[in-house]
């Protein structure tokens, strides 16, 4: 169950005519490129649109539109801002474009780790790394004499103190909206404890167990300091919260940090660090998982289009772009110099054990889904989490069933 | 009228309702006994994923579709009988739910948690939509005639609201820090949260949906109310009726019909909720069934829509409405065969 309304889609269209004075060529083919909305796609898509006849649309729903929209012929647009998992779905219908004469072309300035590779086959080209950090006022912490937590433990202890003193409405924000983002928050602190292990080799679930459950049970904690409505809490409304100095802490995606500086929403400006993603239990990695974000072109556009798609892109992705925005994302570009903001990211993405990667395939996107639909019931009190787990084991392999990978 | 012109007035609204109506509820119907699924291979693949600084790359067997010449996903469909309908309604946890008493355990599934929501909103809703509607017709019907047009205007307003929009203002009213949130915190002393327990949600949903769709009660109501016949009215004054008389036995028995109609229009109409959980974003707390089917709809995560789960859940809330409708078409039935002689 992905967030979904039709409300919060926040589809923010920038278009740009006629100004490409920082792009190197002057783009005449028309290029639509449907991504996220957080603001490291802002200033790429902006970049893009230098070169003219751009057309950017960053939407928080392109997860369930992007599949559709590629599939058509011609597609729907040309350029698809990607994650490790949003990339499946286009992946298994075959509805991008292997890169290699691109990038061969015009991607001189590529650095190795920017190639996602399946196969022989260059399938997207990745810009940016996210996970996630703990995100601090670093004044609260301050005045009240405290320490970072590093593990989830210290992290109640010094939500205590927070409370206590009640110099915010509640210490902790979270990334807990039913779904997706409340199954991600499952997903990072499940891997912290037990690894990349969601699945077995046969493609049969393997959650339900204790590890499962103490999961969901430390999550469960969380929110009791967190306002009472973090059911709908997306990952928007922790930025916000942070930022109109609502809360004290979140483990919030590193993409959302850099935020916290900008003068025109930000109350806490300069007020903010981060640190990492806190640990689950002793010797267990971050509750996180590392993703990266970068571009795919559609297959069914003309070989033209695709060309004058990649130009723009690599006009998006250039050094230029990273120097300008250097602390919205932790971008794999170069000319990247990490800011006091993406302390915290580097330091989840360095810990030993490392975090998760997300892992790019089906059998995870319905585990996502799976957990998405049926832990909810846990949080409002409907349902023990040894049931929350047993339904969603059931409604993964329903769904497995269907979708073919197990009989 | 000469069967020719019945059949030129009423062929292109039949033509419709057969294109879009039954043919699609057909395909649906035949959806829900079928499964599409891709054709899946197992191969060996290196892929490489961006880490930060370096290079992921690993090798595993992973499970993916197999394209055809056309680029597209090959797909096989079977027969699977009444296995999605197994899969929504899950009988045999029901089976258990009930001999253990156990009201959570069956809460737990989707399927009849809409429907407990969906059947119970439709109930409750249906009585006081019909009670406002009435209220708000006798009342201006009693209006001095200089403020009747007014007050008609500012009773209709909420129904032209669009009923997404209406949800997300009131979701906006309520929600945390929303502005009717902060003045019953004021009033209260207490730190309140709407939407954050199920019951607070439901309440909302009642009222907003009662709020929207007494108006169309009301304009009908009223519109019967001009029809009253006014000597039989004297008449029951002269016998000494009470005004709680007159419309008990005079006025309500005059609008029965429309009663009636209203009541169908409700039920069909309220059966669907929808707006109310996309537009409180209740999903956590409070589903529907027709949310439930669309839910189906939606691609998950892999990119897989369950199609013929959403099939078998239509199908469902069809067989669901139809249910409650009965006992109000067999009256109209009757009420129709009773004047037709």
């Amino acid at each position: 169950m992905k967030m979904k309304t039709l409300l919060m889609a926040g589809a923010v269209a920038v278009t740009a005519t006629g100004a490409w004075a920082e792009c190197a060529f002057q783009n005449d083919t028309t290029v639509k490129t449907l991504s996220a909305g957080f603001e490291a796609w802002k200033s790429v898509t902006e970049a893009m649109a230098e070169c003219g006849n751009v057309e950017a649309e960053l939407d928080q729903e392109f997860r369930t539109k992007q599949p559709a929209a590629f599939a058509a012929n011609p597609a729907l647009y040309h350029i698809g801002g990607v994650s490790n998992g949003t990339i499946t779905p286009l992946l298994n219908e075959g509805t991008i474009r292997p890169l290699n004469d691109l990038v061969e072309k015009y991607g001189q300035n590529l650095a190795p780790n920017q190639l996602i590779m399946v196969g022989d086959d260059i399938m997207a080209i990745a810009m940016m790394v996210n996970t996630q950090a703990l995100t601090y006022r670093a004044d609260i912490f301050e005045d009240l004499g405290l320490e970072v937590p590093t593990t989830y433990d210290e992290l109640f202890a010094v939500a205590d103190k927070i409370k206590e003193a009640g110099v915010v409405d509640y210490p902790l924000g979270g990334m807990t909206m039913s779904g997706w983002n409340l199954a991600l928050e499952w997903i990072n602190m499940y891997g912290g404890l037990a690894g990349n292990n969601y699945v077995n080799a046969d493609g049969t679930p393997n959650f339900n167990n204790a590890e499962g459950i103490q999961a969901l049970e430390t999550i469960k904690k969380a929110t009791e300091y967190m306002d009472p409505e973090y059911l709908v809490s997306d990952s928007t409304y922790v930025q916000q919260q942070m930022q109109q100095g609502k809360i004290a802490m979140a483990n919030l995606w590193a993409s959302r940090a850099g935020a916290m500086d900008n003068e025109a929403e930000s109350t806490v400006v300069g007020k903010v660090n981060t640190a990492a993603a806190p640990l689950p239990a002793e010797g267990a990695a971050p509750v996180a998982t590392l993703w990266w974000d970068g571009i795919v072109l559609a297959k069914n556009i003309s070989d033209e289009e695709a060309d004058a798609a990649f130009r723009v892109a690599m006009e998006g992705l250039d050094r230029e772009m990273v120097e300008a925005n250097n602390d919205d994302a932790i971008w794999i570009v170069e000319g990247y110099q990490p800011g006091r903001l993406a302390e915290g990211a580097i330091a989840t993405a360095t810990h030993a054990p490392a975090p998760v990667s997300y892992p790019s395939t089906t059998e995870m996107g319905l585990v996502h889904t799976a957990i998405g639909n049926q832990i909810p019931g846990f949080f409002t009190g409907e349902k023990s989490a040894e049931q929350a787990l047993a339904d969603a084991e059931e409604e993964y392999l329903t769904a497995a069933r269907e979708a073919g990978l197990i009989q | 009228m000469k069967f020719k012109t019945f059949a030129i007035f009423v062929g292109p609204s039949l033509f419709m309702m057969i294109v879009f109506i039954a043919l699609p509820l057909i395909s649906v119907f035949f959806q829900s006994f079928y499964v599409t699924q891709p054709v899946i291979e197992q191969v060996e693949v290196e892929s490489c994923t961006a880490g930060f600084l370096t290079q992921n790359c690993t090798t595993e067997i992973k499970n993916q579709p197999v394209l055809d010449e056309n680029g597209k996903v090959m797909t096989r469909t079977t027969f699977v009988g009444l296995d999605s309908y197994r899969n929504v309604v899950q009988p045999d946890r029901v089976a258990a739910a009930i001999s253990n008493a156990d009201w959570r355990g069956l809460m737990s599934i989707d399927f009849w948690k809409a429907l407990r929501f969906t059947v119970t909103f439709t109930l409750i809703t249906l009585p006081l939509v019909i009670g406002v509607g009435l209220a708000l017709a006798l009342a201006v019907n009693n209006a001095t005639k200089s403020i009747r047009g007014p007050v008609i205007f500012v009773s209709l307003l909420p129904f032209i609201i669009t009923p997404v929009i209406g949800a997300l203002a009131i979701r906006w009213l309520f929600v945390g820090d929303g502005i009717l949130t902060r003045l019953m915190e004021a009033y209260s002393g207490q730190d309140i949260a709407m939407f954050a327990q199920a019951w607070t949600i439901e309440l909302l949903m009642l009222f907003y949906r009662v709020w929207h769709v007494a108006p169309f009660a009301f304009v009908i109501f009223y519109a019967g109310l001009q029809t009253v016949n006014q000597d039989a009215v004297e008449a029951a004054i002269v016998d000494g009726a009470s005004r709680w008389e007159r419309l008990r036995y005079v006025i309500i028995p005059h609008l029965m019909p429309l009663i009636v109609f209203v009541a169908l229009i409700h039920l069909m109409d309220a059966y669907r909720v929808f707006e109310e959980v996309v537009g409180f974003r209740s999903q956590a707390h409070v589903i529907s069934l027709q949310w439930l089917t669309y839910d189906f709809m939606e691609p998950d995560d892999a990119g897989n829509r369950a199609i013929s789960r959403a099939s078998a859940s239509a199908m469902l809330t069809m067989i669901g409405i139809v249910i409650l409708l009965v006992p109000l078409l067999r009256r109209t039935w009757r009420d129709h065969r009773g004047s037709s002689h």
